[in-house]
């Protein structure tokens, strides 16, 4: 992975200093909240409802063991003991005090780490594909190229103050685990007909409470213009975006309002004259970044592993996590393990200070020290090699990380919502636990097979409810929770919006809904349909109806 | 508000000489009328090519911030510099504050109608990063030049 | 009746304005005005920008339980994550 030379450490630690002495500003009254906001904001702290958030980048979702442990040492030392895992592959801690602030980031800065850019309107934090570097379906690593935008965007000084936040995913493979057709800009690094490679570039998808799919602007750009290209689209959006209305300054609404082709032709024609400016990173610092990311040295080993074998036949469970929770690596003899941050009646995404430690060990000795971060809000160890994945699932049962329910209908995607976040309309967290609670029967969630749940608590839907297989919309009325229910919307390769059936449900009703579904899905599927082939097939209509006859 | 200049790497405290100033539509819709103007103002909403010919009648153009979240100036001021060669003063009005005064300086800014009172703190503020990633309008070398130079010299 | 409430600047824990001026923890020691005469204690109180942010104002019932439109979200702030009942003020509490 990445490693800072001193150009990159002196950066974050003028950064810290910088911020160091706004906070002073801000406690000694020098900075009213009004103008200090948009500073901590840009240092990922936010003011939540019980205390400040303080958002921690986890670049692209690549950690190393020592930096998971100093994730573990903040949520001891400064926070309540645990962090929570969100869909852009950070990490947020819930309690931090504003004076501790600049100490936590002194320590973050000494393992490579920041909250730079995590809020603001400006580049987030660049997500990729959280199996980038081990999986079999991947083109190249996508990872250097988040690294490539992660510097360039760090500080630009002409995109600090954006319209509106602007998201980067990027993936290197036809299976879209990065949800990239939902982002600001989605890029997908795949072959041209000549053997290049380059980067499709889709540009205005997005959440919200005005959701689109993103469209792509160019099917092939050379590598090598990347960040010409991005700034030729970041420079039409920063002049041409919306700024009178928060809701409709994003990038989606810029291109959707005035159409693809008039967008297009503007990032064209300012591409046109940017190119040969100075804004491209010559071929020896893209491969100075690329010798970050050469593979680890991966052992010749058989492609079965007989000790696996033995352990698959006599013991069912670790069988069971074995085909849900670990995933085919591209080096024979190894595999991608998936570490499950939904245990039943769980808060999805939180992960204590022990777990972590434990997670960062599993990494040191069985992973080539790596761990990556999932917008689905899990971990995963990327290299583990097929004869330590009994120990390795030892151990993380031992720490409550490895229940087999990975892409499986307790594999839920909530966000805070209102038991800690300040614009929330509902409670989200809830609703996954009692969902989870519902479905604990291990056997019965493989039978129903991939169903995608996504839960937001207003309709800011960091949730990604719009996109779930079943997503569900916490909305307030009158002071009381009532959720509403989308099928049929996919943040995968197969993107699409899920469509809202009927009215709002009380929490212990939304439970009972997801379990109709599931019972009509199950009666009425065909072979190997997943719930989101069902749906699709037979569309929403029949399932409106199961949903609602019996009420 | 306090005038400032950037000087090398510092802000300088300047003298308030009185402008003759006239709006890009003004200019446009008859240029000779406003002959004797000394400053061109733009609106923040305004492409800046409509005024690449005329550039060089003016040693002063000024570009605006509404609010200091609003930062469509800063891209003006990139093309001002870098696609339209303008050589003159680019000052910046509105909400000019310290912890901008950095990034208005690498798109190409060089003066401020500063909108505090401690005009050496925004000078230091300026000194607050040490190190470009990217190329802008200002002089700073990004890191990657630097990596190259220190590469070819080891 | 009306209370005012914000976050400490300083650690950003939920606060209540108290009898004379001080801010406190104790959502049952938050004092009370009639609709009438917030007003003017919220701007007051918004002045005191070392000690406090986001400072707004509250529906709450004669006994200082939150009321109105925002009782579920002002229980919460008050109490704690609903999901994390060892943490924050109902932790502490020895109900």
């Amino acid at each position: 992975m990445y490693r800072y030379d001193e150009f990159d450490a002196r950066l974050v630690g003028e950064r810290v200093a910088q911020f160091r002495g706004q906070v002073e500003r801000r406690l000694s009254g020098e900075l009213s909240e009004e103008q200090f906001k948009p500073l901590r904001l840009m240092n990922g702290l936010y003011l939540q409802l019980h205390a400040y958030m303080l958002r921690v980048a986890v670049p692209y979702g690549t950690l190393s063991s020592l930096q998971m442990r100093k994730l573990a040492h903040v949520a001891r030392k400064y926070d309540k003991g645990y962090g929570h895992f969100t869909t852009r592959q950070n990490i947020q801690y819930n309690w931090p005090a504003l004076v501790d602030v600049p100490d936590i980031l002194d320590d973050l800065a000494d393992v490579e780490m920041h909250a730079i850019q995590t809020s603001g309107n400006c580049i987030r934090n660049v997500t990729s594909d959280q199996f980038a570097g081990a999986a079999a379906d991947e083109v190249e690593d996508p990872r250097i190229w988040c690294e490539v935008i992660r510097q360039w965007s760090t500080f630009h000084p002409e995109f600090t103050f954006l319209p509106r936040k602007f998201k980067i995913a990027v993936t290197a493979s036809q299976n879209d685990r990065a949800a990239i057709r939902l982002h600001d800009i989605g890029l997908r690094i795949h072959k041209n007909d000549a053997g290049e490679t380059g980067f499709e570039v889709i540009v205005g998808g997005g959440l919200g409470r005005t959701p689109y799919i993103g469209h792509t602007i160019r099917e092939f750009l050379p590598k090598k213009h990347l960040l010409s290209y991005l700034e030729a689209v970041l420079r039409v959006y920063n002049l041409e975006g919306r700024r009178d209305n928060l809701y409709k300054a994003r990038i989606k609404i810029l291109v959707n309002a005035g159409g693809v082709e008039k967008f297009t032709d503007l990032v064209e024609a300012e591409w046109a004259a940017i190119r040969k400016s100075e804004i491209d990173l010559p071929g020896e610092e893209i491969d100075r970044i690329r010798a970050y990311f050469s593979p680890p040295d991966f052992e010749d080993l058989p492609a079965e592993s007989a000790a696996l074998e033995q352990k698959r036949t006599s013991d069912g469970a670790f069988a069971r996590w074995l085909r849900v929770n670990t995933v085919v690596h591209k080096a024979p003899g190894y595999a991608i393990v998936n570490i499950s941050l939904k245990p039943v009646g769980g808060i999805p995404g939180d992960i204590s200070d022990v777990q972590m430690e434990a997670v960062a060990d599993l990494a040191a000795q069985y992973s080539q020290d790596e761990i990556r971060a999932t917008h689905e809000q899990n971990l995963v160890l990327p290299h583990v090699k097929k004869d330590d994945l009994y120990a390795v699932w030892q151990a993380l049962t031992a720490q409550e990380l490895a229940t087999p329910n990975i892409r499986l209908v307790s594999d839920i995607i909530a966000c805070p919502g209102l038991d800690y976040c300040t614009l929330a309309n509902t409670r989200s967290i809830p609703i996954a636990q009692r969902i989870s609670e519902r479905f604990a029967d291990l056997e019965q969630q493989e039978d129903i097979g991939e169903l995608k749940i996504k839960i937001s608590g207003c309709i800011n839907a960091c949730g990604h409810h719009h996109v779930g297989h079943i997503g569900i919309l916490g909305v307030d009325k009158k002071g009381e929770e009532f959720y509403q229910i989308t099928l049929g919307g996919s943040g995968a390769e197969d993107a699409s919006l899920g469509e809202i059936v009927g009215r709002g449900l009380s929490s212990g009703d939304a439970v009972g809904a997801v379990e109709k579904l599931v019972d009509y899905y199950r009666e009425n599927r065909q072979d190997n349909e997943r719930f989101i082939d069902t749906y699709r097939r037979i569309g929403a209509d029949p399932f409106k109806e199961a949903l609602y006859a019996a009420a | 508000m306090p005038l400032l200049k950037l000087f090398g790497s510092n802000l300088v405290p300047a003298l308030e000489e009185p402008l003759q100033e006239v709006s890009l539509e003004d200019w446009c819709d008859n240029p000779q009328a406003h002959a004797d103007a000394t400053a061109l103002v733009i609106e923040n909403d305004i492409g800046v090519e409509h005024i690449a010919e005329d550039l060089s009648s003016f040693g002063i153009i000024i570009l605006k911030f509404p609010t200091f979240k609003d930062g469509r100036a800063y891209s003006q001021a990139r093309l001002l510099r870098e696609r339209f060669g303008y050589t003159g003063e680019i000052r910046a009005r509105g909400d000019v504050l310290r912890d901008q005064t950095l990034f208005m300086a690498r798109c190409g800014f060089d003066a401020f109608e500063f909108a505090g009172d401690d005009t050496a703190a925004a000078s230091a503020a300026l000194g607050e990063f040490s190190l470009a990633y990217q190329s802008a309008a200002d002089r700073m070398e990004p890191v990657w030049r630097q990596r190259l130079d220190r590469a070819v010299a080891a | 009746m009306k209370a005012i409430t914000g976050n400490r600047l300083s650690d950003g824990a939920v606060v209540y304005l108290g009898d004379n001026d001080l801010w406190t923890e104790q959502k049952s020691e938050a004092a009370r005005f009639d609709d009438g005469d917030v007003a003017p204690v919220l701007h007051a109180a918004q002045l005191r920008v070392r000690e406090i942010t986001d400072a707004y104002i509250i529906d709450v019932s004669a006994d200082g339980a939150p009321a109105g439109r925002a009782i579920i979200r002002e229980t919460i702030r008050g109490a704690g994550p609903t999901v994390r009942g060892d943490l924050g003020l109902q932790a502490e509490c020895c109900a």
